[in-house]
């Protein structure tokens, strides 16, 4: 459900720029935040609120990789897998994980506790290895902290 | 006449300094109040014009310059601050923004002034929660004490400031899809000229400059233009933050002058304090993983624009990434350019299908299934991408495997012949 006052929070924030279309990204946000991925009823409200097809709104959505296209689990890893933190042994961090989720990166675990996604640079490659839980950072991860992350998380 | 001078991290450290009343203890908004008292917005880019300062986002384009060749017609001008952070072994902005927020809103603020701009946008990259909670604090902060708004500091210039969010996708740090973005679209590269300062954001005469770089006016301006170039070389003046990642003992963000020797960065007991295990530099990447290789021969060339130039590569971004001995040079490659083919906006063939291509035959030779012919298709496929794609992320692609066949083509030939790697297998866990 799109609540009527995450719809008011778009409209105000489409009459913040100088045009409503720059509002596309905020409001896909606030629909995201709403029902945790982005949803038909989503697309529908921001198309709504801009004054834009739902296709055109859904062709924006699908460029951008931070709008879920289905339900993630409650706690997402990110691993970031580029090149600096490669050199800093990503690939063990990201093998341990998987072992210890019992997933592979990109997939959920079955009881929809955990997402595990290999990404980009993070713009932290001085503190790599690095993880964002949540979209919040943990550095300098080493395998011990990696179990002790989980075991914190779990 | 110190020698070393920091002039945007010297108080990054300071309790508190991300608030405005501590950033006001160390002098913050001085600058501000300096400008809109002092200078008419011309002098401010005269003045910013004879610091030399250049875009700290990675083509180094003289930043007054820039502002001067802004269009005088009767458009509304924008300012896009450019938080897009992402070229892999960059970390300086994410930095700035967490840490010291305020530097950057006043750094807009100066720049708008200068511009005659009243509306500024900065747009953070969205994987920064942290730097665009941080950034909007301050803002708001900012806005409470009428820094921002209408009649600032009791002067007739006012000006809107307005947080704005990625939503993952490196190609909007490429300027003109950043400004696709902005307006609510997907990031496609614009064709350019026109460039942004002639028609820009919504049509509109446009600044847009990296972080880093809104980040440094403030010190100009506080300083003095001669006190800041007089730091730095004769063409790539005052300093910057380099970003030293990779295979060192201290990775970190250090602020130096430029010209400093890239031996000195590596090295120097104060910055990277050398080689993890002491081992022998095998290649540098001098400016994000967009720029070519340079030997250990080259190490010491001093950073700027000019020398890293004619040592083969470019400065770019300031991500020094260091590679040692036992890394895989093919291995390294692959996953930089996987990057690329991951983040190809798909606009242009060249890029989307090139991208493809040279990953599929990286795979191969990496993992011993690769035949010699190999090597040159690569080069060739390069050769096809870059200069014919339609934005510079066509040509990052390929950056760093023609400079690293150029240099270790026999490390290509070794993983042919012998189906594996002449080094160690997987990069281990530090
Ligand atoms: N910081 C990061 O995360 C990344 C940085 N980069 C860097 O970006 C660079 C390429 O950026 P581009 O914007 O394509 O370079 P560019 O050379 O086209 O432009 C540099 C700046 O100068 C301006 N400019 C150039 N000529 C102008 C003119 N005649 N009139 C008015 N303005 C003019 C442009 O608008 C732009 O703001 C690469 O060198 C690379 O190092 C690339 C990827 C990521
Ligand atoms: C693919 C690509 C990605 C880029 N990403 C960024 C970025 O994340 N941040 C940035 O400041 N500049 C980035 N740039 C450079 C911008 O296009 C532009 O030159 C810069 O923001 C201008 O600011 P400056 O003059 O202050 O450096 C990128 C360029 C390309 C081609
Ligand atoms: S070069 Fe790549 S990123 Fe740039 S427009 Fe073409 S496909 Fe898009
Ligand atoms: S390479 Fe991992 S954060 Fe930059």
């Amino acid at each position: 459900m799109i609540s009527e006052q995450a719809k008011q929070r778009m409209r105000e924030l489409a009459k913040r720029y100088p045009a409503a279309r720059s509002a596309v990204l905020p409001a896909l946000y606030i629909a995201q935040e709403e029902e945790g991925y982005i949803t038909r009823e989503g697309i529908d409200a921001v198309a709504d609120v801009i004054g834009i097809t739902p296709d055109d709104v859904e062709s924006v959505a699908t460029f951008y990789t931070m709008y879920h296209k289905q339900p993630p689990g409650k706690k997402v890893i990110k691993v970031c897998t580029s090149i600096s933190c490669y050199l800093r042994g990503c690939d063990k961090l990201m093998q341990h994980l998987e072992q210890r989720l019992g997933i592979k990166a990109g997939e959920t675990t079955p009881d929809g506790n955990y997402t595990l996604q290999g990404v980009e640079c993070l713009a932290s490659c001085g503190t790599a290895p690095v993880l964002q839980v949540n979209g919040e950072f943990v550095e300098n991860v080493s395998l011990h902290d990696a179990d002790a992350l989980l075991d914190e998380l779990d | 006449m110190p020698e070393m001078e920091k002039f945007l991290t010297k108080h990054i450290d300071v309790p508190g300094i991300d608030t405005l009343d501590v950033y006001r203890q160390y002098g913050g908004y001085e600058a501000l109040a300096k400008a809109l008292r002092e200078y008419q917005p011309d002098q401010l880019i005269e003045e910013v014009k004879k610091s030399g300062l250049r875009g700290r986002g990675g083509a180094g384009f003289p930043t007054g310059m820039k502002w001067s060749f802004l269009a005088k017609n009767d458009k509304p001008r924008y300012l896009c601050c450019n938080c897009d952070e992402s070229e892999p072994g960059t970390f300086k902005d994410r930095m700035l923004m967490e840490k010291i927020p305020h530097l950057l809103v006043e750094g807009v603020l100066i720049t708008s002034y200068a511009c005659r701009i009243s509306t500024a946008f900065i747009y953070i990259r969205g994987e920064l929660a942290l730097a665009a909670r941080q950034v909007e604090r301050a803002v708001k902060e900012a806005y409470e004490a009428g820094l921002i708004g209408k009649n600032i500091l009791g002067s007739d210039f006012s000006v809107d400031i307005i947080v704005h969010r990625g939503a993952g996708a490196y190609i909007c740090g490429e300027e003109s899809a950043l400004m696709e973005s902005l307006e609510g679209k997907r990031g496609y590269p614009r064709l350019k000229p026109p460039f942004p300062a002639a028609v820009g954001l919504y049509g509109g005469p446009t600044v847009i400059n990296n972080c880093e770089t809104l980040c440094t006016v403030p010190a100009i301006i506080r300083h003095g233009a001669d006190y800041y170039a007089s730091f730095g070389t004769e063409k790539s003046k005052g300093t910057r933050i380099f970003c030293l990642s990779g295979h060192v003992k201290k990775p970190g963000n250090y602020e130096l002058p430029l010209g400093i020797p890239m031996r000195t960065l590596i090295y120097d007991e104060q910055y990277g304090g050398g080689v993890l295990g002491d081992k022998a530099v095998k290649a540098i990447i001098p400016g994000g993983s967009s720029t070519f290789f340079l030997g250990p021969d080259k190490l010491d060339t001093p950073l700027d624009y000019e020398s890293i130039a004619a040592a083969g590569s470019m400065l770019g971004s300031g991500g020094v990434i260091v590679l040692n001995e036992d890394t895989c040079i093919v291995g390294a490659i692959l996953r930089a350019v996987e990057f690329y083919r991951d983040e190809s906006c798909g606009k242009c063939t060249p890029c989307r299908e090139g991208t493809f291509w040279l990953t599929q035959i990286l795979e191969r030779l990496e993992h011993g299934e690769g035949k010699m012919k190999d090597i040159d298709l690569l080069t060739d496929i390069c050769s096809n991408i870059s200069g014919k794609s339609f934005c510079p992320l066509g040509d990052a692609a390929t950056s760093l495997i023609t400079s690293g066949v150029r240099l270790f083509r026999e490390e290509f030939e070794y993983h042919v012949k012998h189906g594996h790697c002449m080094v160690s297998s997987q990069p281990a866990l530090v």
